[in-house]
């Protein structure tokens, strides 16, 4: 499985592997958003934890598609499925490798962004947290959805709308814990039920994708 | 490993393609499938790797003893030949990839990246991936396609030393491979009745109704 994960971060980082799409985007996103919205720090302040969280959700979206098409194009998720390594810990390295080449750098570039759409300064932390919190449970639900569709030719709308629903309590609570904290409030319950989705995210779907993704396989 | 097959019937994408195909291949012994496209070759293999579900019938070695080559090679286009099979070797918990590169004659193009090489060499390193899977049952799905003639003989020669070793191979292929000793299964009686003639029903595809 460390074989497997190593392989993915090395497929993420040479050329054409996707890695920095994500960030990419979430950048793009960010920094188009004062233009559009107008430069009132007030306002800007106001939308933001919703903004980031927003753009953060949609980077991880653009590279799910390429979870599983690719070694399905390739044969290899056929090959693999046939190793002596267990699905389920296929998928939950998939979607491990996911969050390092997606959730991870969004995580890390936050606070610069939170920046340009001037987050109160007590909001950094919980940005923070809440993303790296939350962005894993963004990347299995969203492995989830890969698996769903990985046998359908261009199946990235399919899988948007399958994935988008089940995104949305992450981003409800993600949002509400970063507006909170900016705000001096307490932020133990959203908190709570963010870590909470997350870890039920990653113990039960890692099974669901493996069962899908066999008989997608079929 | 014996590998036996009593009376299987598999079905692709719902239709029953194959009822009645029974045969047993022990160490040592190679097995050629024959039949005209279509027959349902590539599904039989298929569903004795454990990909797919047999309709009826019984497969008495575990998908965990055998070693299954599709169509697709599953090379990553930006590894470089020793990376994409040093990946192999490492998920099937073997050692060395030299043997399996000086076997498959890419010892010379083991820095080369995969998207450089020509269709056939891709095939070979395709096929070096079941010299360190480790596994007793190789399952060839046409491994010779854009083969030449001297890597087809080298592959022949490869498949004779993984028999000799106590191995089994079972090769769908149109062509010779040199194997004379290789016993061959003609496909075509064996193919499904319609469901309206006796032939097996229920072969109804939805995972989820």
């Amino acid at each position: 499985m460390i074989a497997l994960l190593a392989r993915d971060l090395r497929l993420a980082i040479r050329a054409g592997g996707g890695f920095g799409l994500g960030l990419a985007f979430f950048l793009i996103v960010v920094v188009l958003v004062p233009l559009g919205v107008g430069p009132s720090g007030a306002t800007l302040a106001l939308i933001a934890p919703g903004i980031l969280w927003v753009a953060a959700l949609l980077a991880c979206l653009l590279s799910l598609d390429r979870i599983f098409a690719l070694d399905h194009e390739d044969g290899s998720l056929d090959l693999l499925a046939t190793a002596p390594i267990p699905l389920e810990g296929v998928v939950s390295v998939k979607a491990l490798a996911h969050w390092l080449t997606t959730g991870l750098p969004l995580v890390l570039a936050s606070p610069v962004l939170a920046l340009l759409l001037n987050l109160p300064a007590s909001g950094y932390g919980w940005l923070m947290l809440s993303l790296a919190l939350g962005t894993p449970a963004l990347s299995v639900i969203g492995t989830f959805g890969a698996a769903l569709t990985v046998g359908l030719k261009r199946g990235g709308l399919l899988m948007s709308l399958l994935v988008l629903p089940l995104y949305v309590p992450t981003l409800i609570f993600g949002a509400e814990v970063v507006k909170r904290g900016a705000t001096g409030q307490a932020v133990d319950s959203p908190l709570l039920l963010l870590a909470g989705i997350t870890a039920g995210a990653a113990a039960l779907l890692p099974f669901a994708s493996a069962a899908a993704l066999r008989v997608n396989l079929r | 490993m014996n590998l036996s097959v009593t009376d299987l019937a598999v079905a692709r994408g719902g239709l029953p393609v194959l009822e009645g195909v029974s045969f047993t291949l022990a160490p040592g012994r190679a097995l050629i499938l024959r039949g005209p496209n279509g027959i349902g070759k590539t599904t039989l293999l298929r569903t004795l790797a454990g990909l797919q579900p047999p309709l009826a019938g019984e497969i008495s070695a575990p998908p965990e003893a055998i070693a299954y080559a599709s169509h697709a090679d599953g090379l990553k286009a930006t590894l470089t030949v020793a990376e994409n099979l040093t990946f192999w070797a490492r998920i099937f918990g073997t050692g060395a990839i030299a043997p399996a590169l000086a076997a498959m004659n890419l010892a010379g193009l083991a820095d080369r990246q995969a998207q450089n090489l020509s269709a056939g060499q891709k095939r070979r390193l395709g096929l070096a991936r079941l010299l360190v899977s480790g596994r007793p049952v190789w399952m060839l799905d046409e491994p010779t396609v854009s083969l030449d003639t001297a890597s087809v003989a080298l592959f022949g020669g490869v498949v004779r030393a993984h028999l000799a070793a106590g191995g089994s191979a079972l090769i769908a292929t149109h062509i010779d491979l040199g194997l004379p000793e290789a016993e061959l299964l003609d496909l075509t009686p064996l193919k499904a009745k319609p469901p309206g003639q006796g032939g097996i029903t229920g072969a109804f595809d939805e995972a989820f109704l």
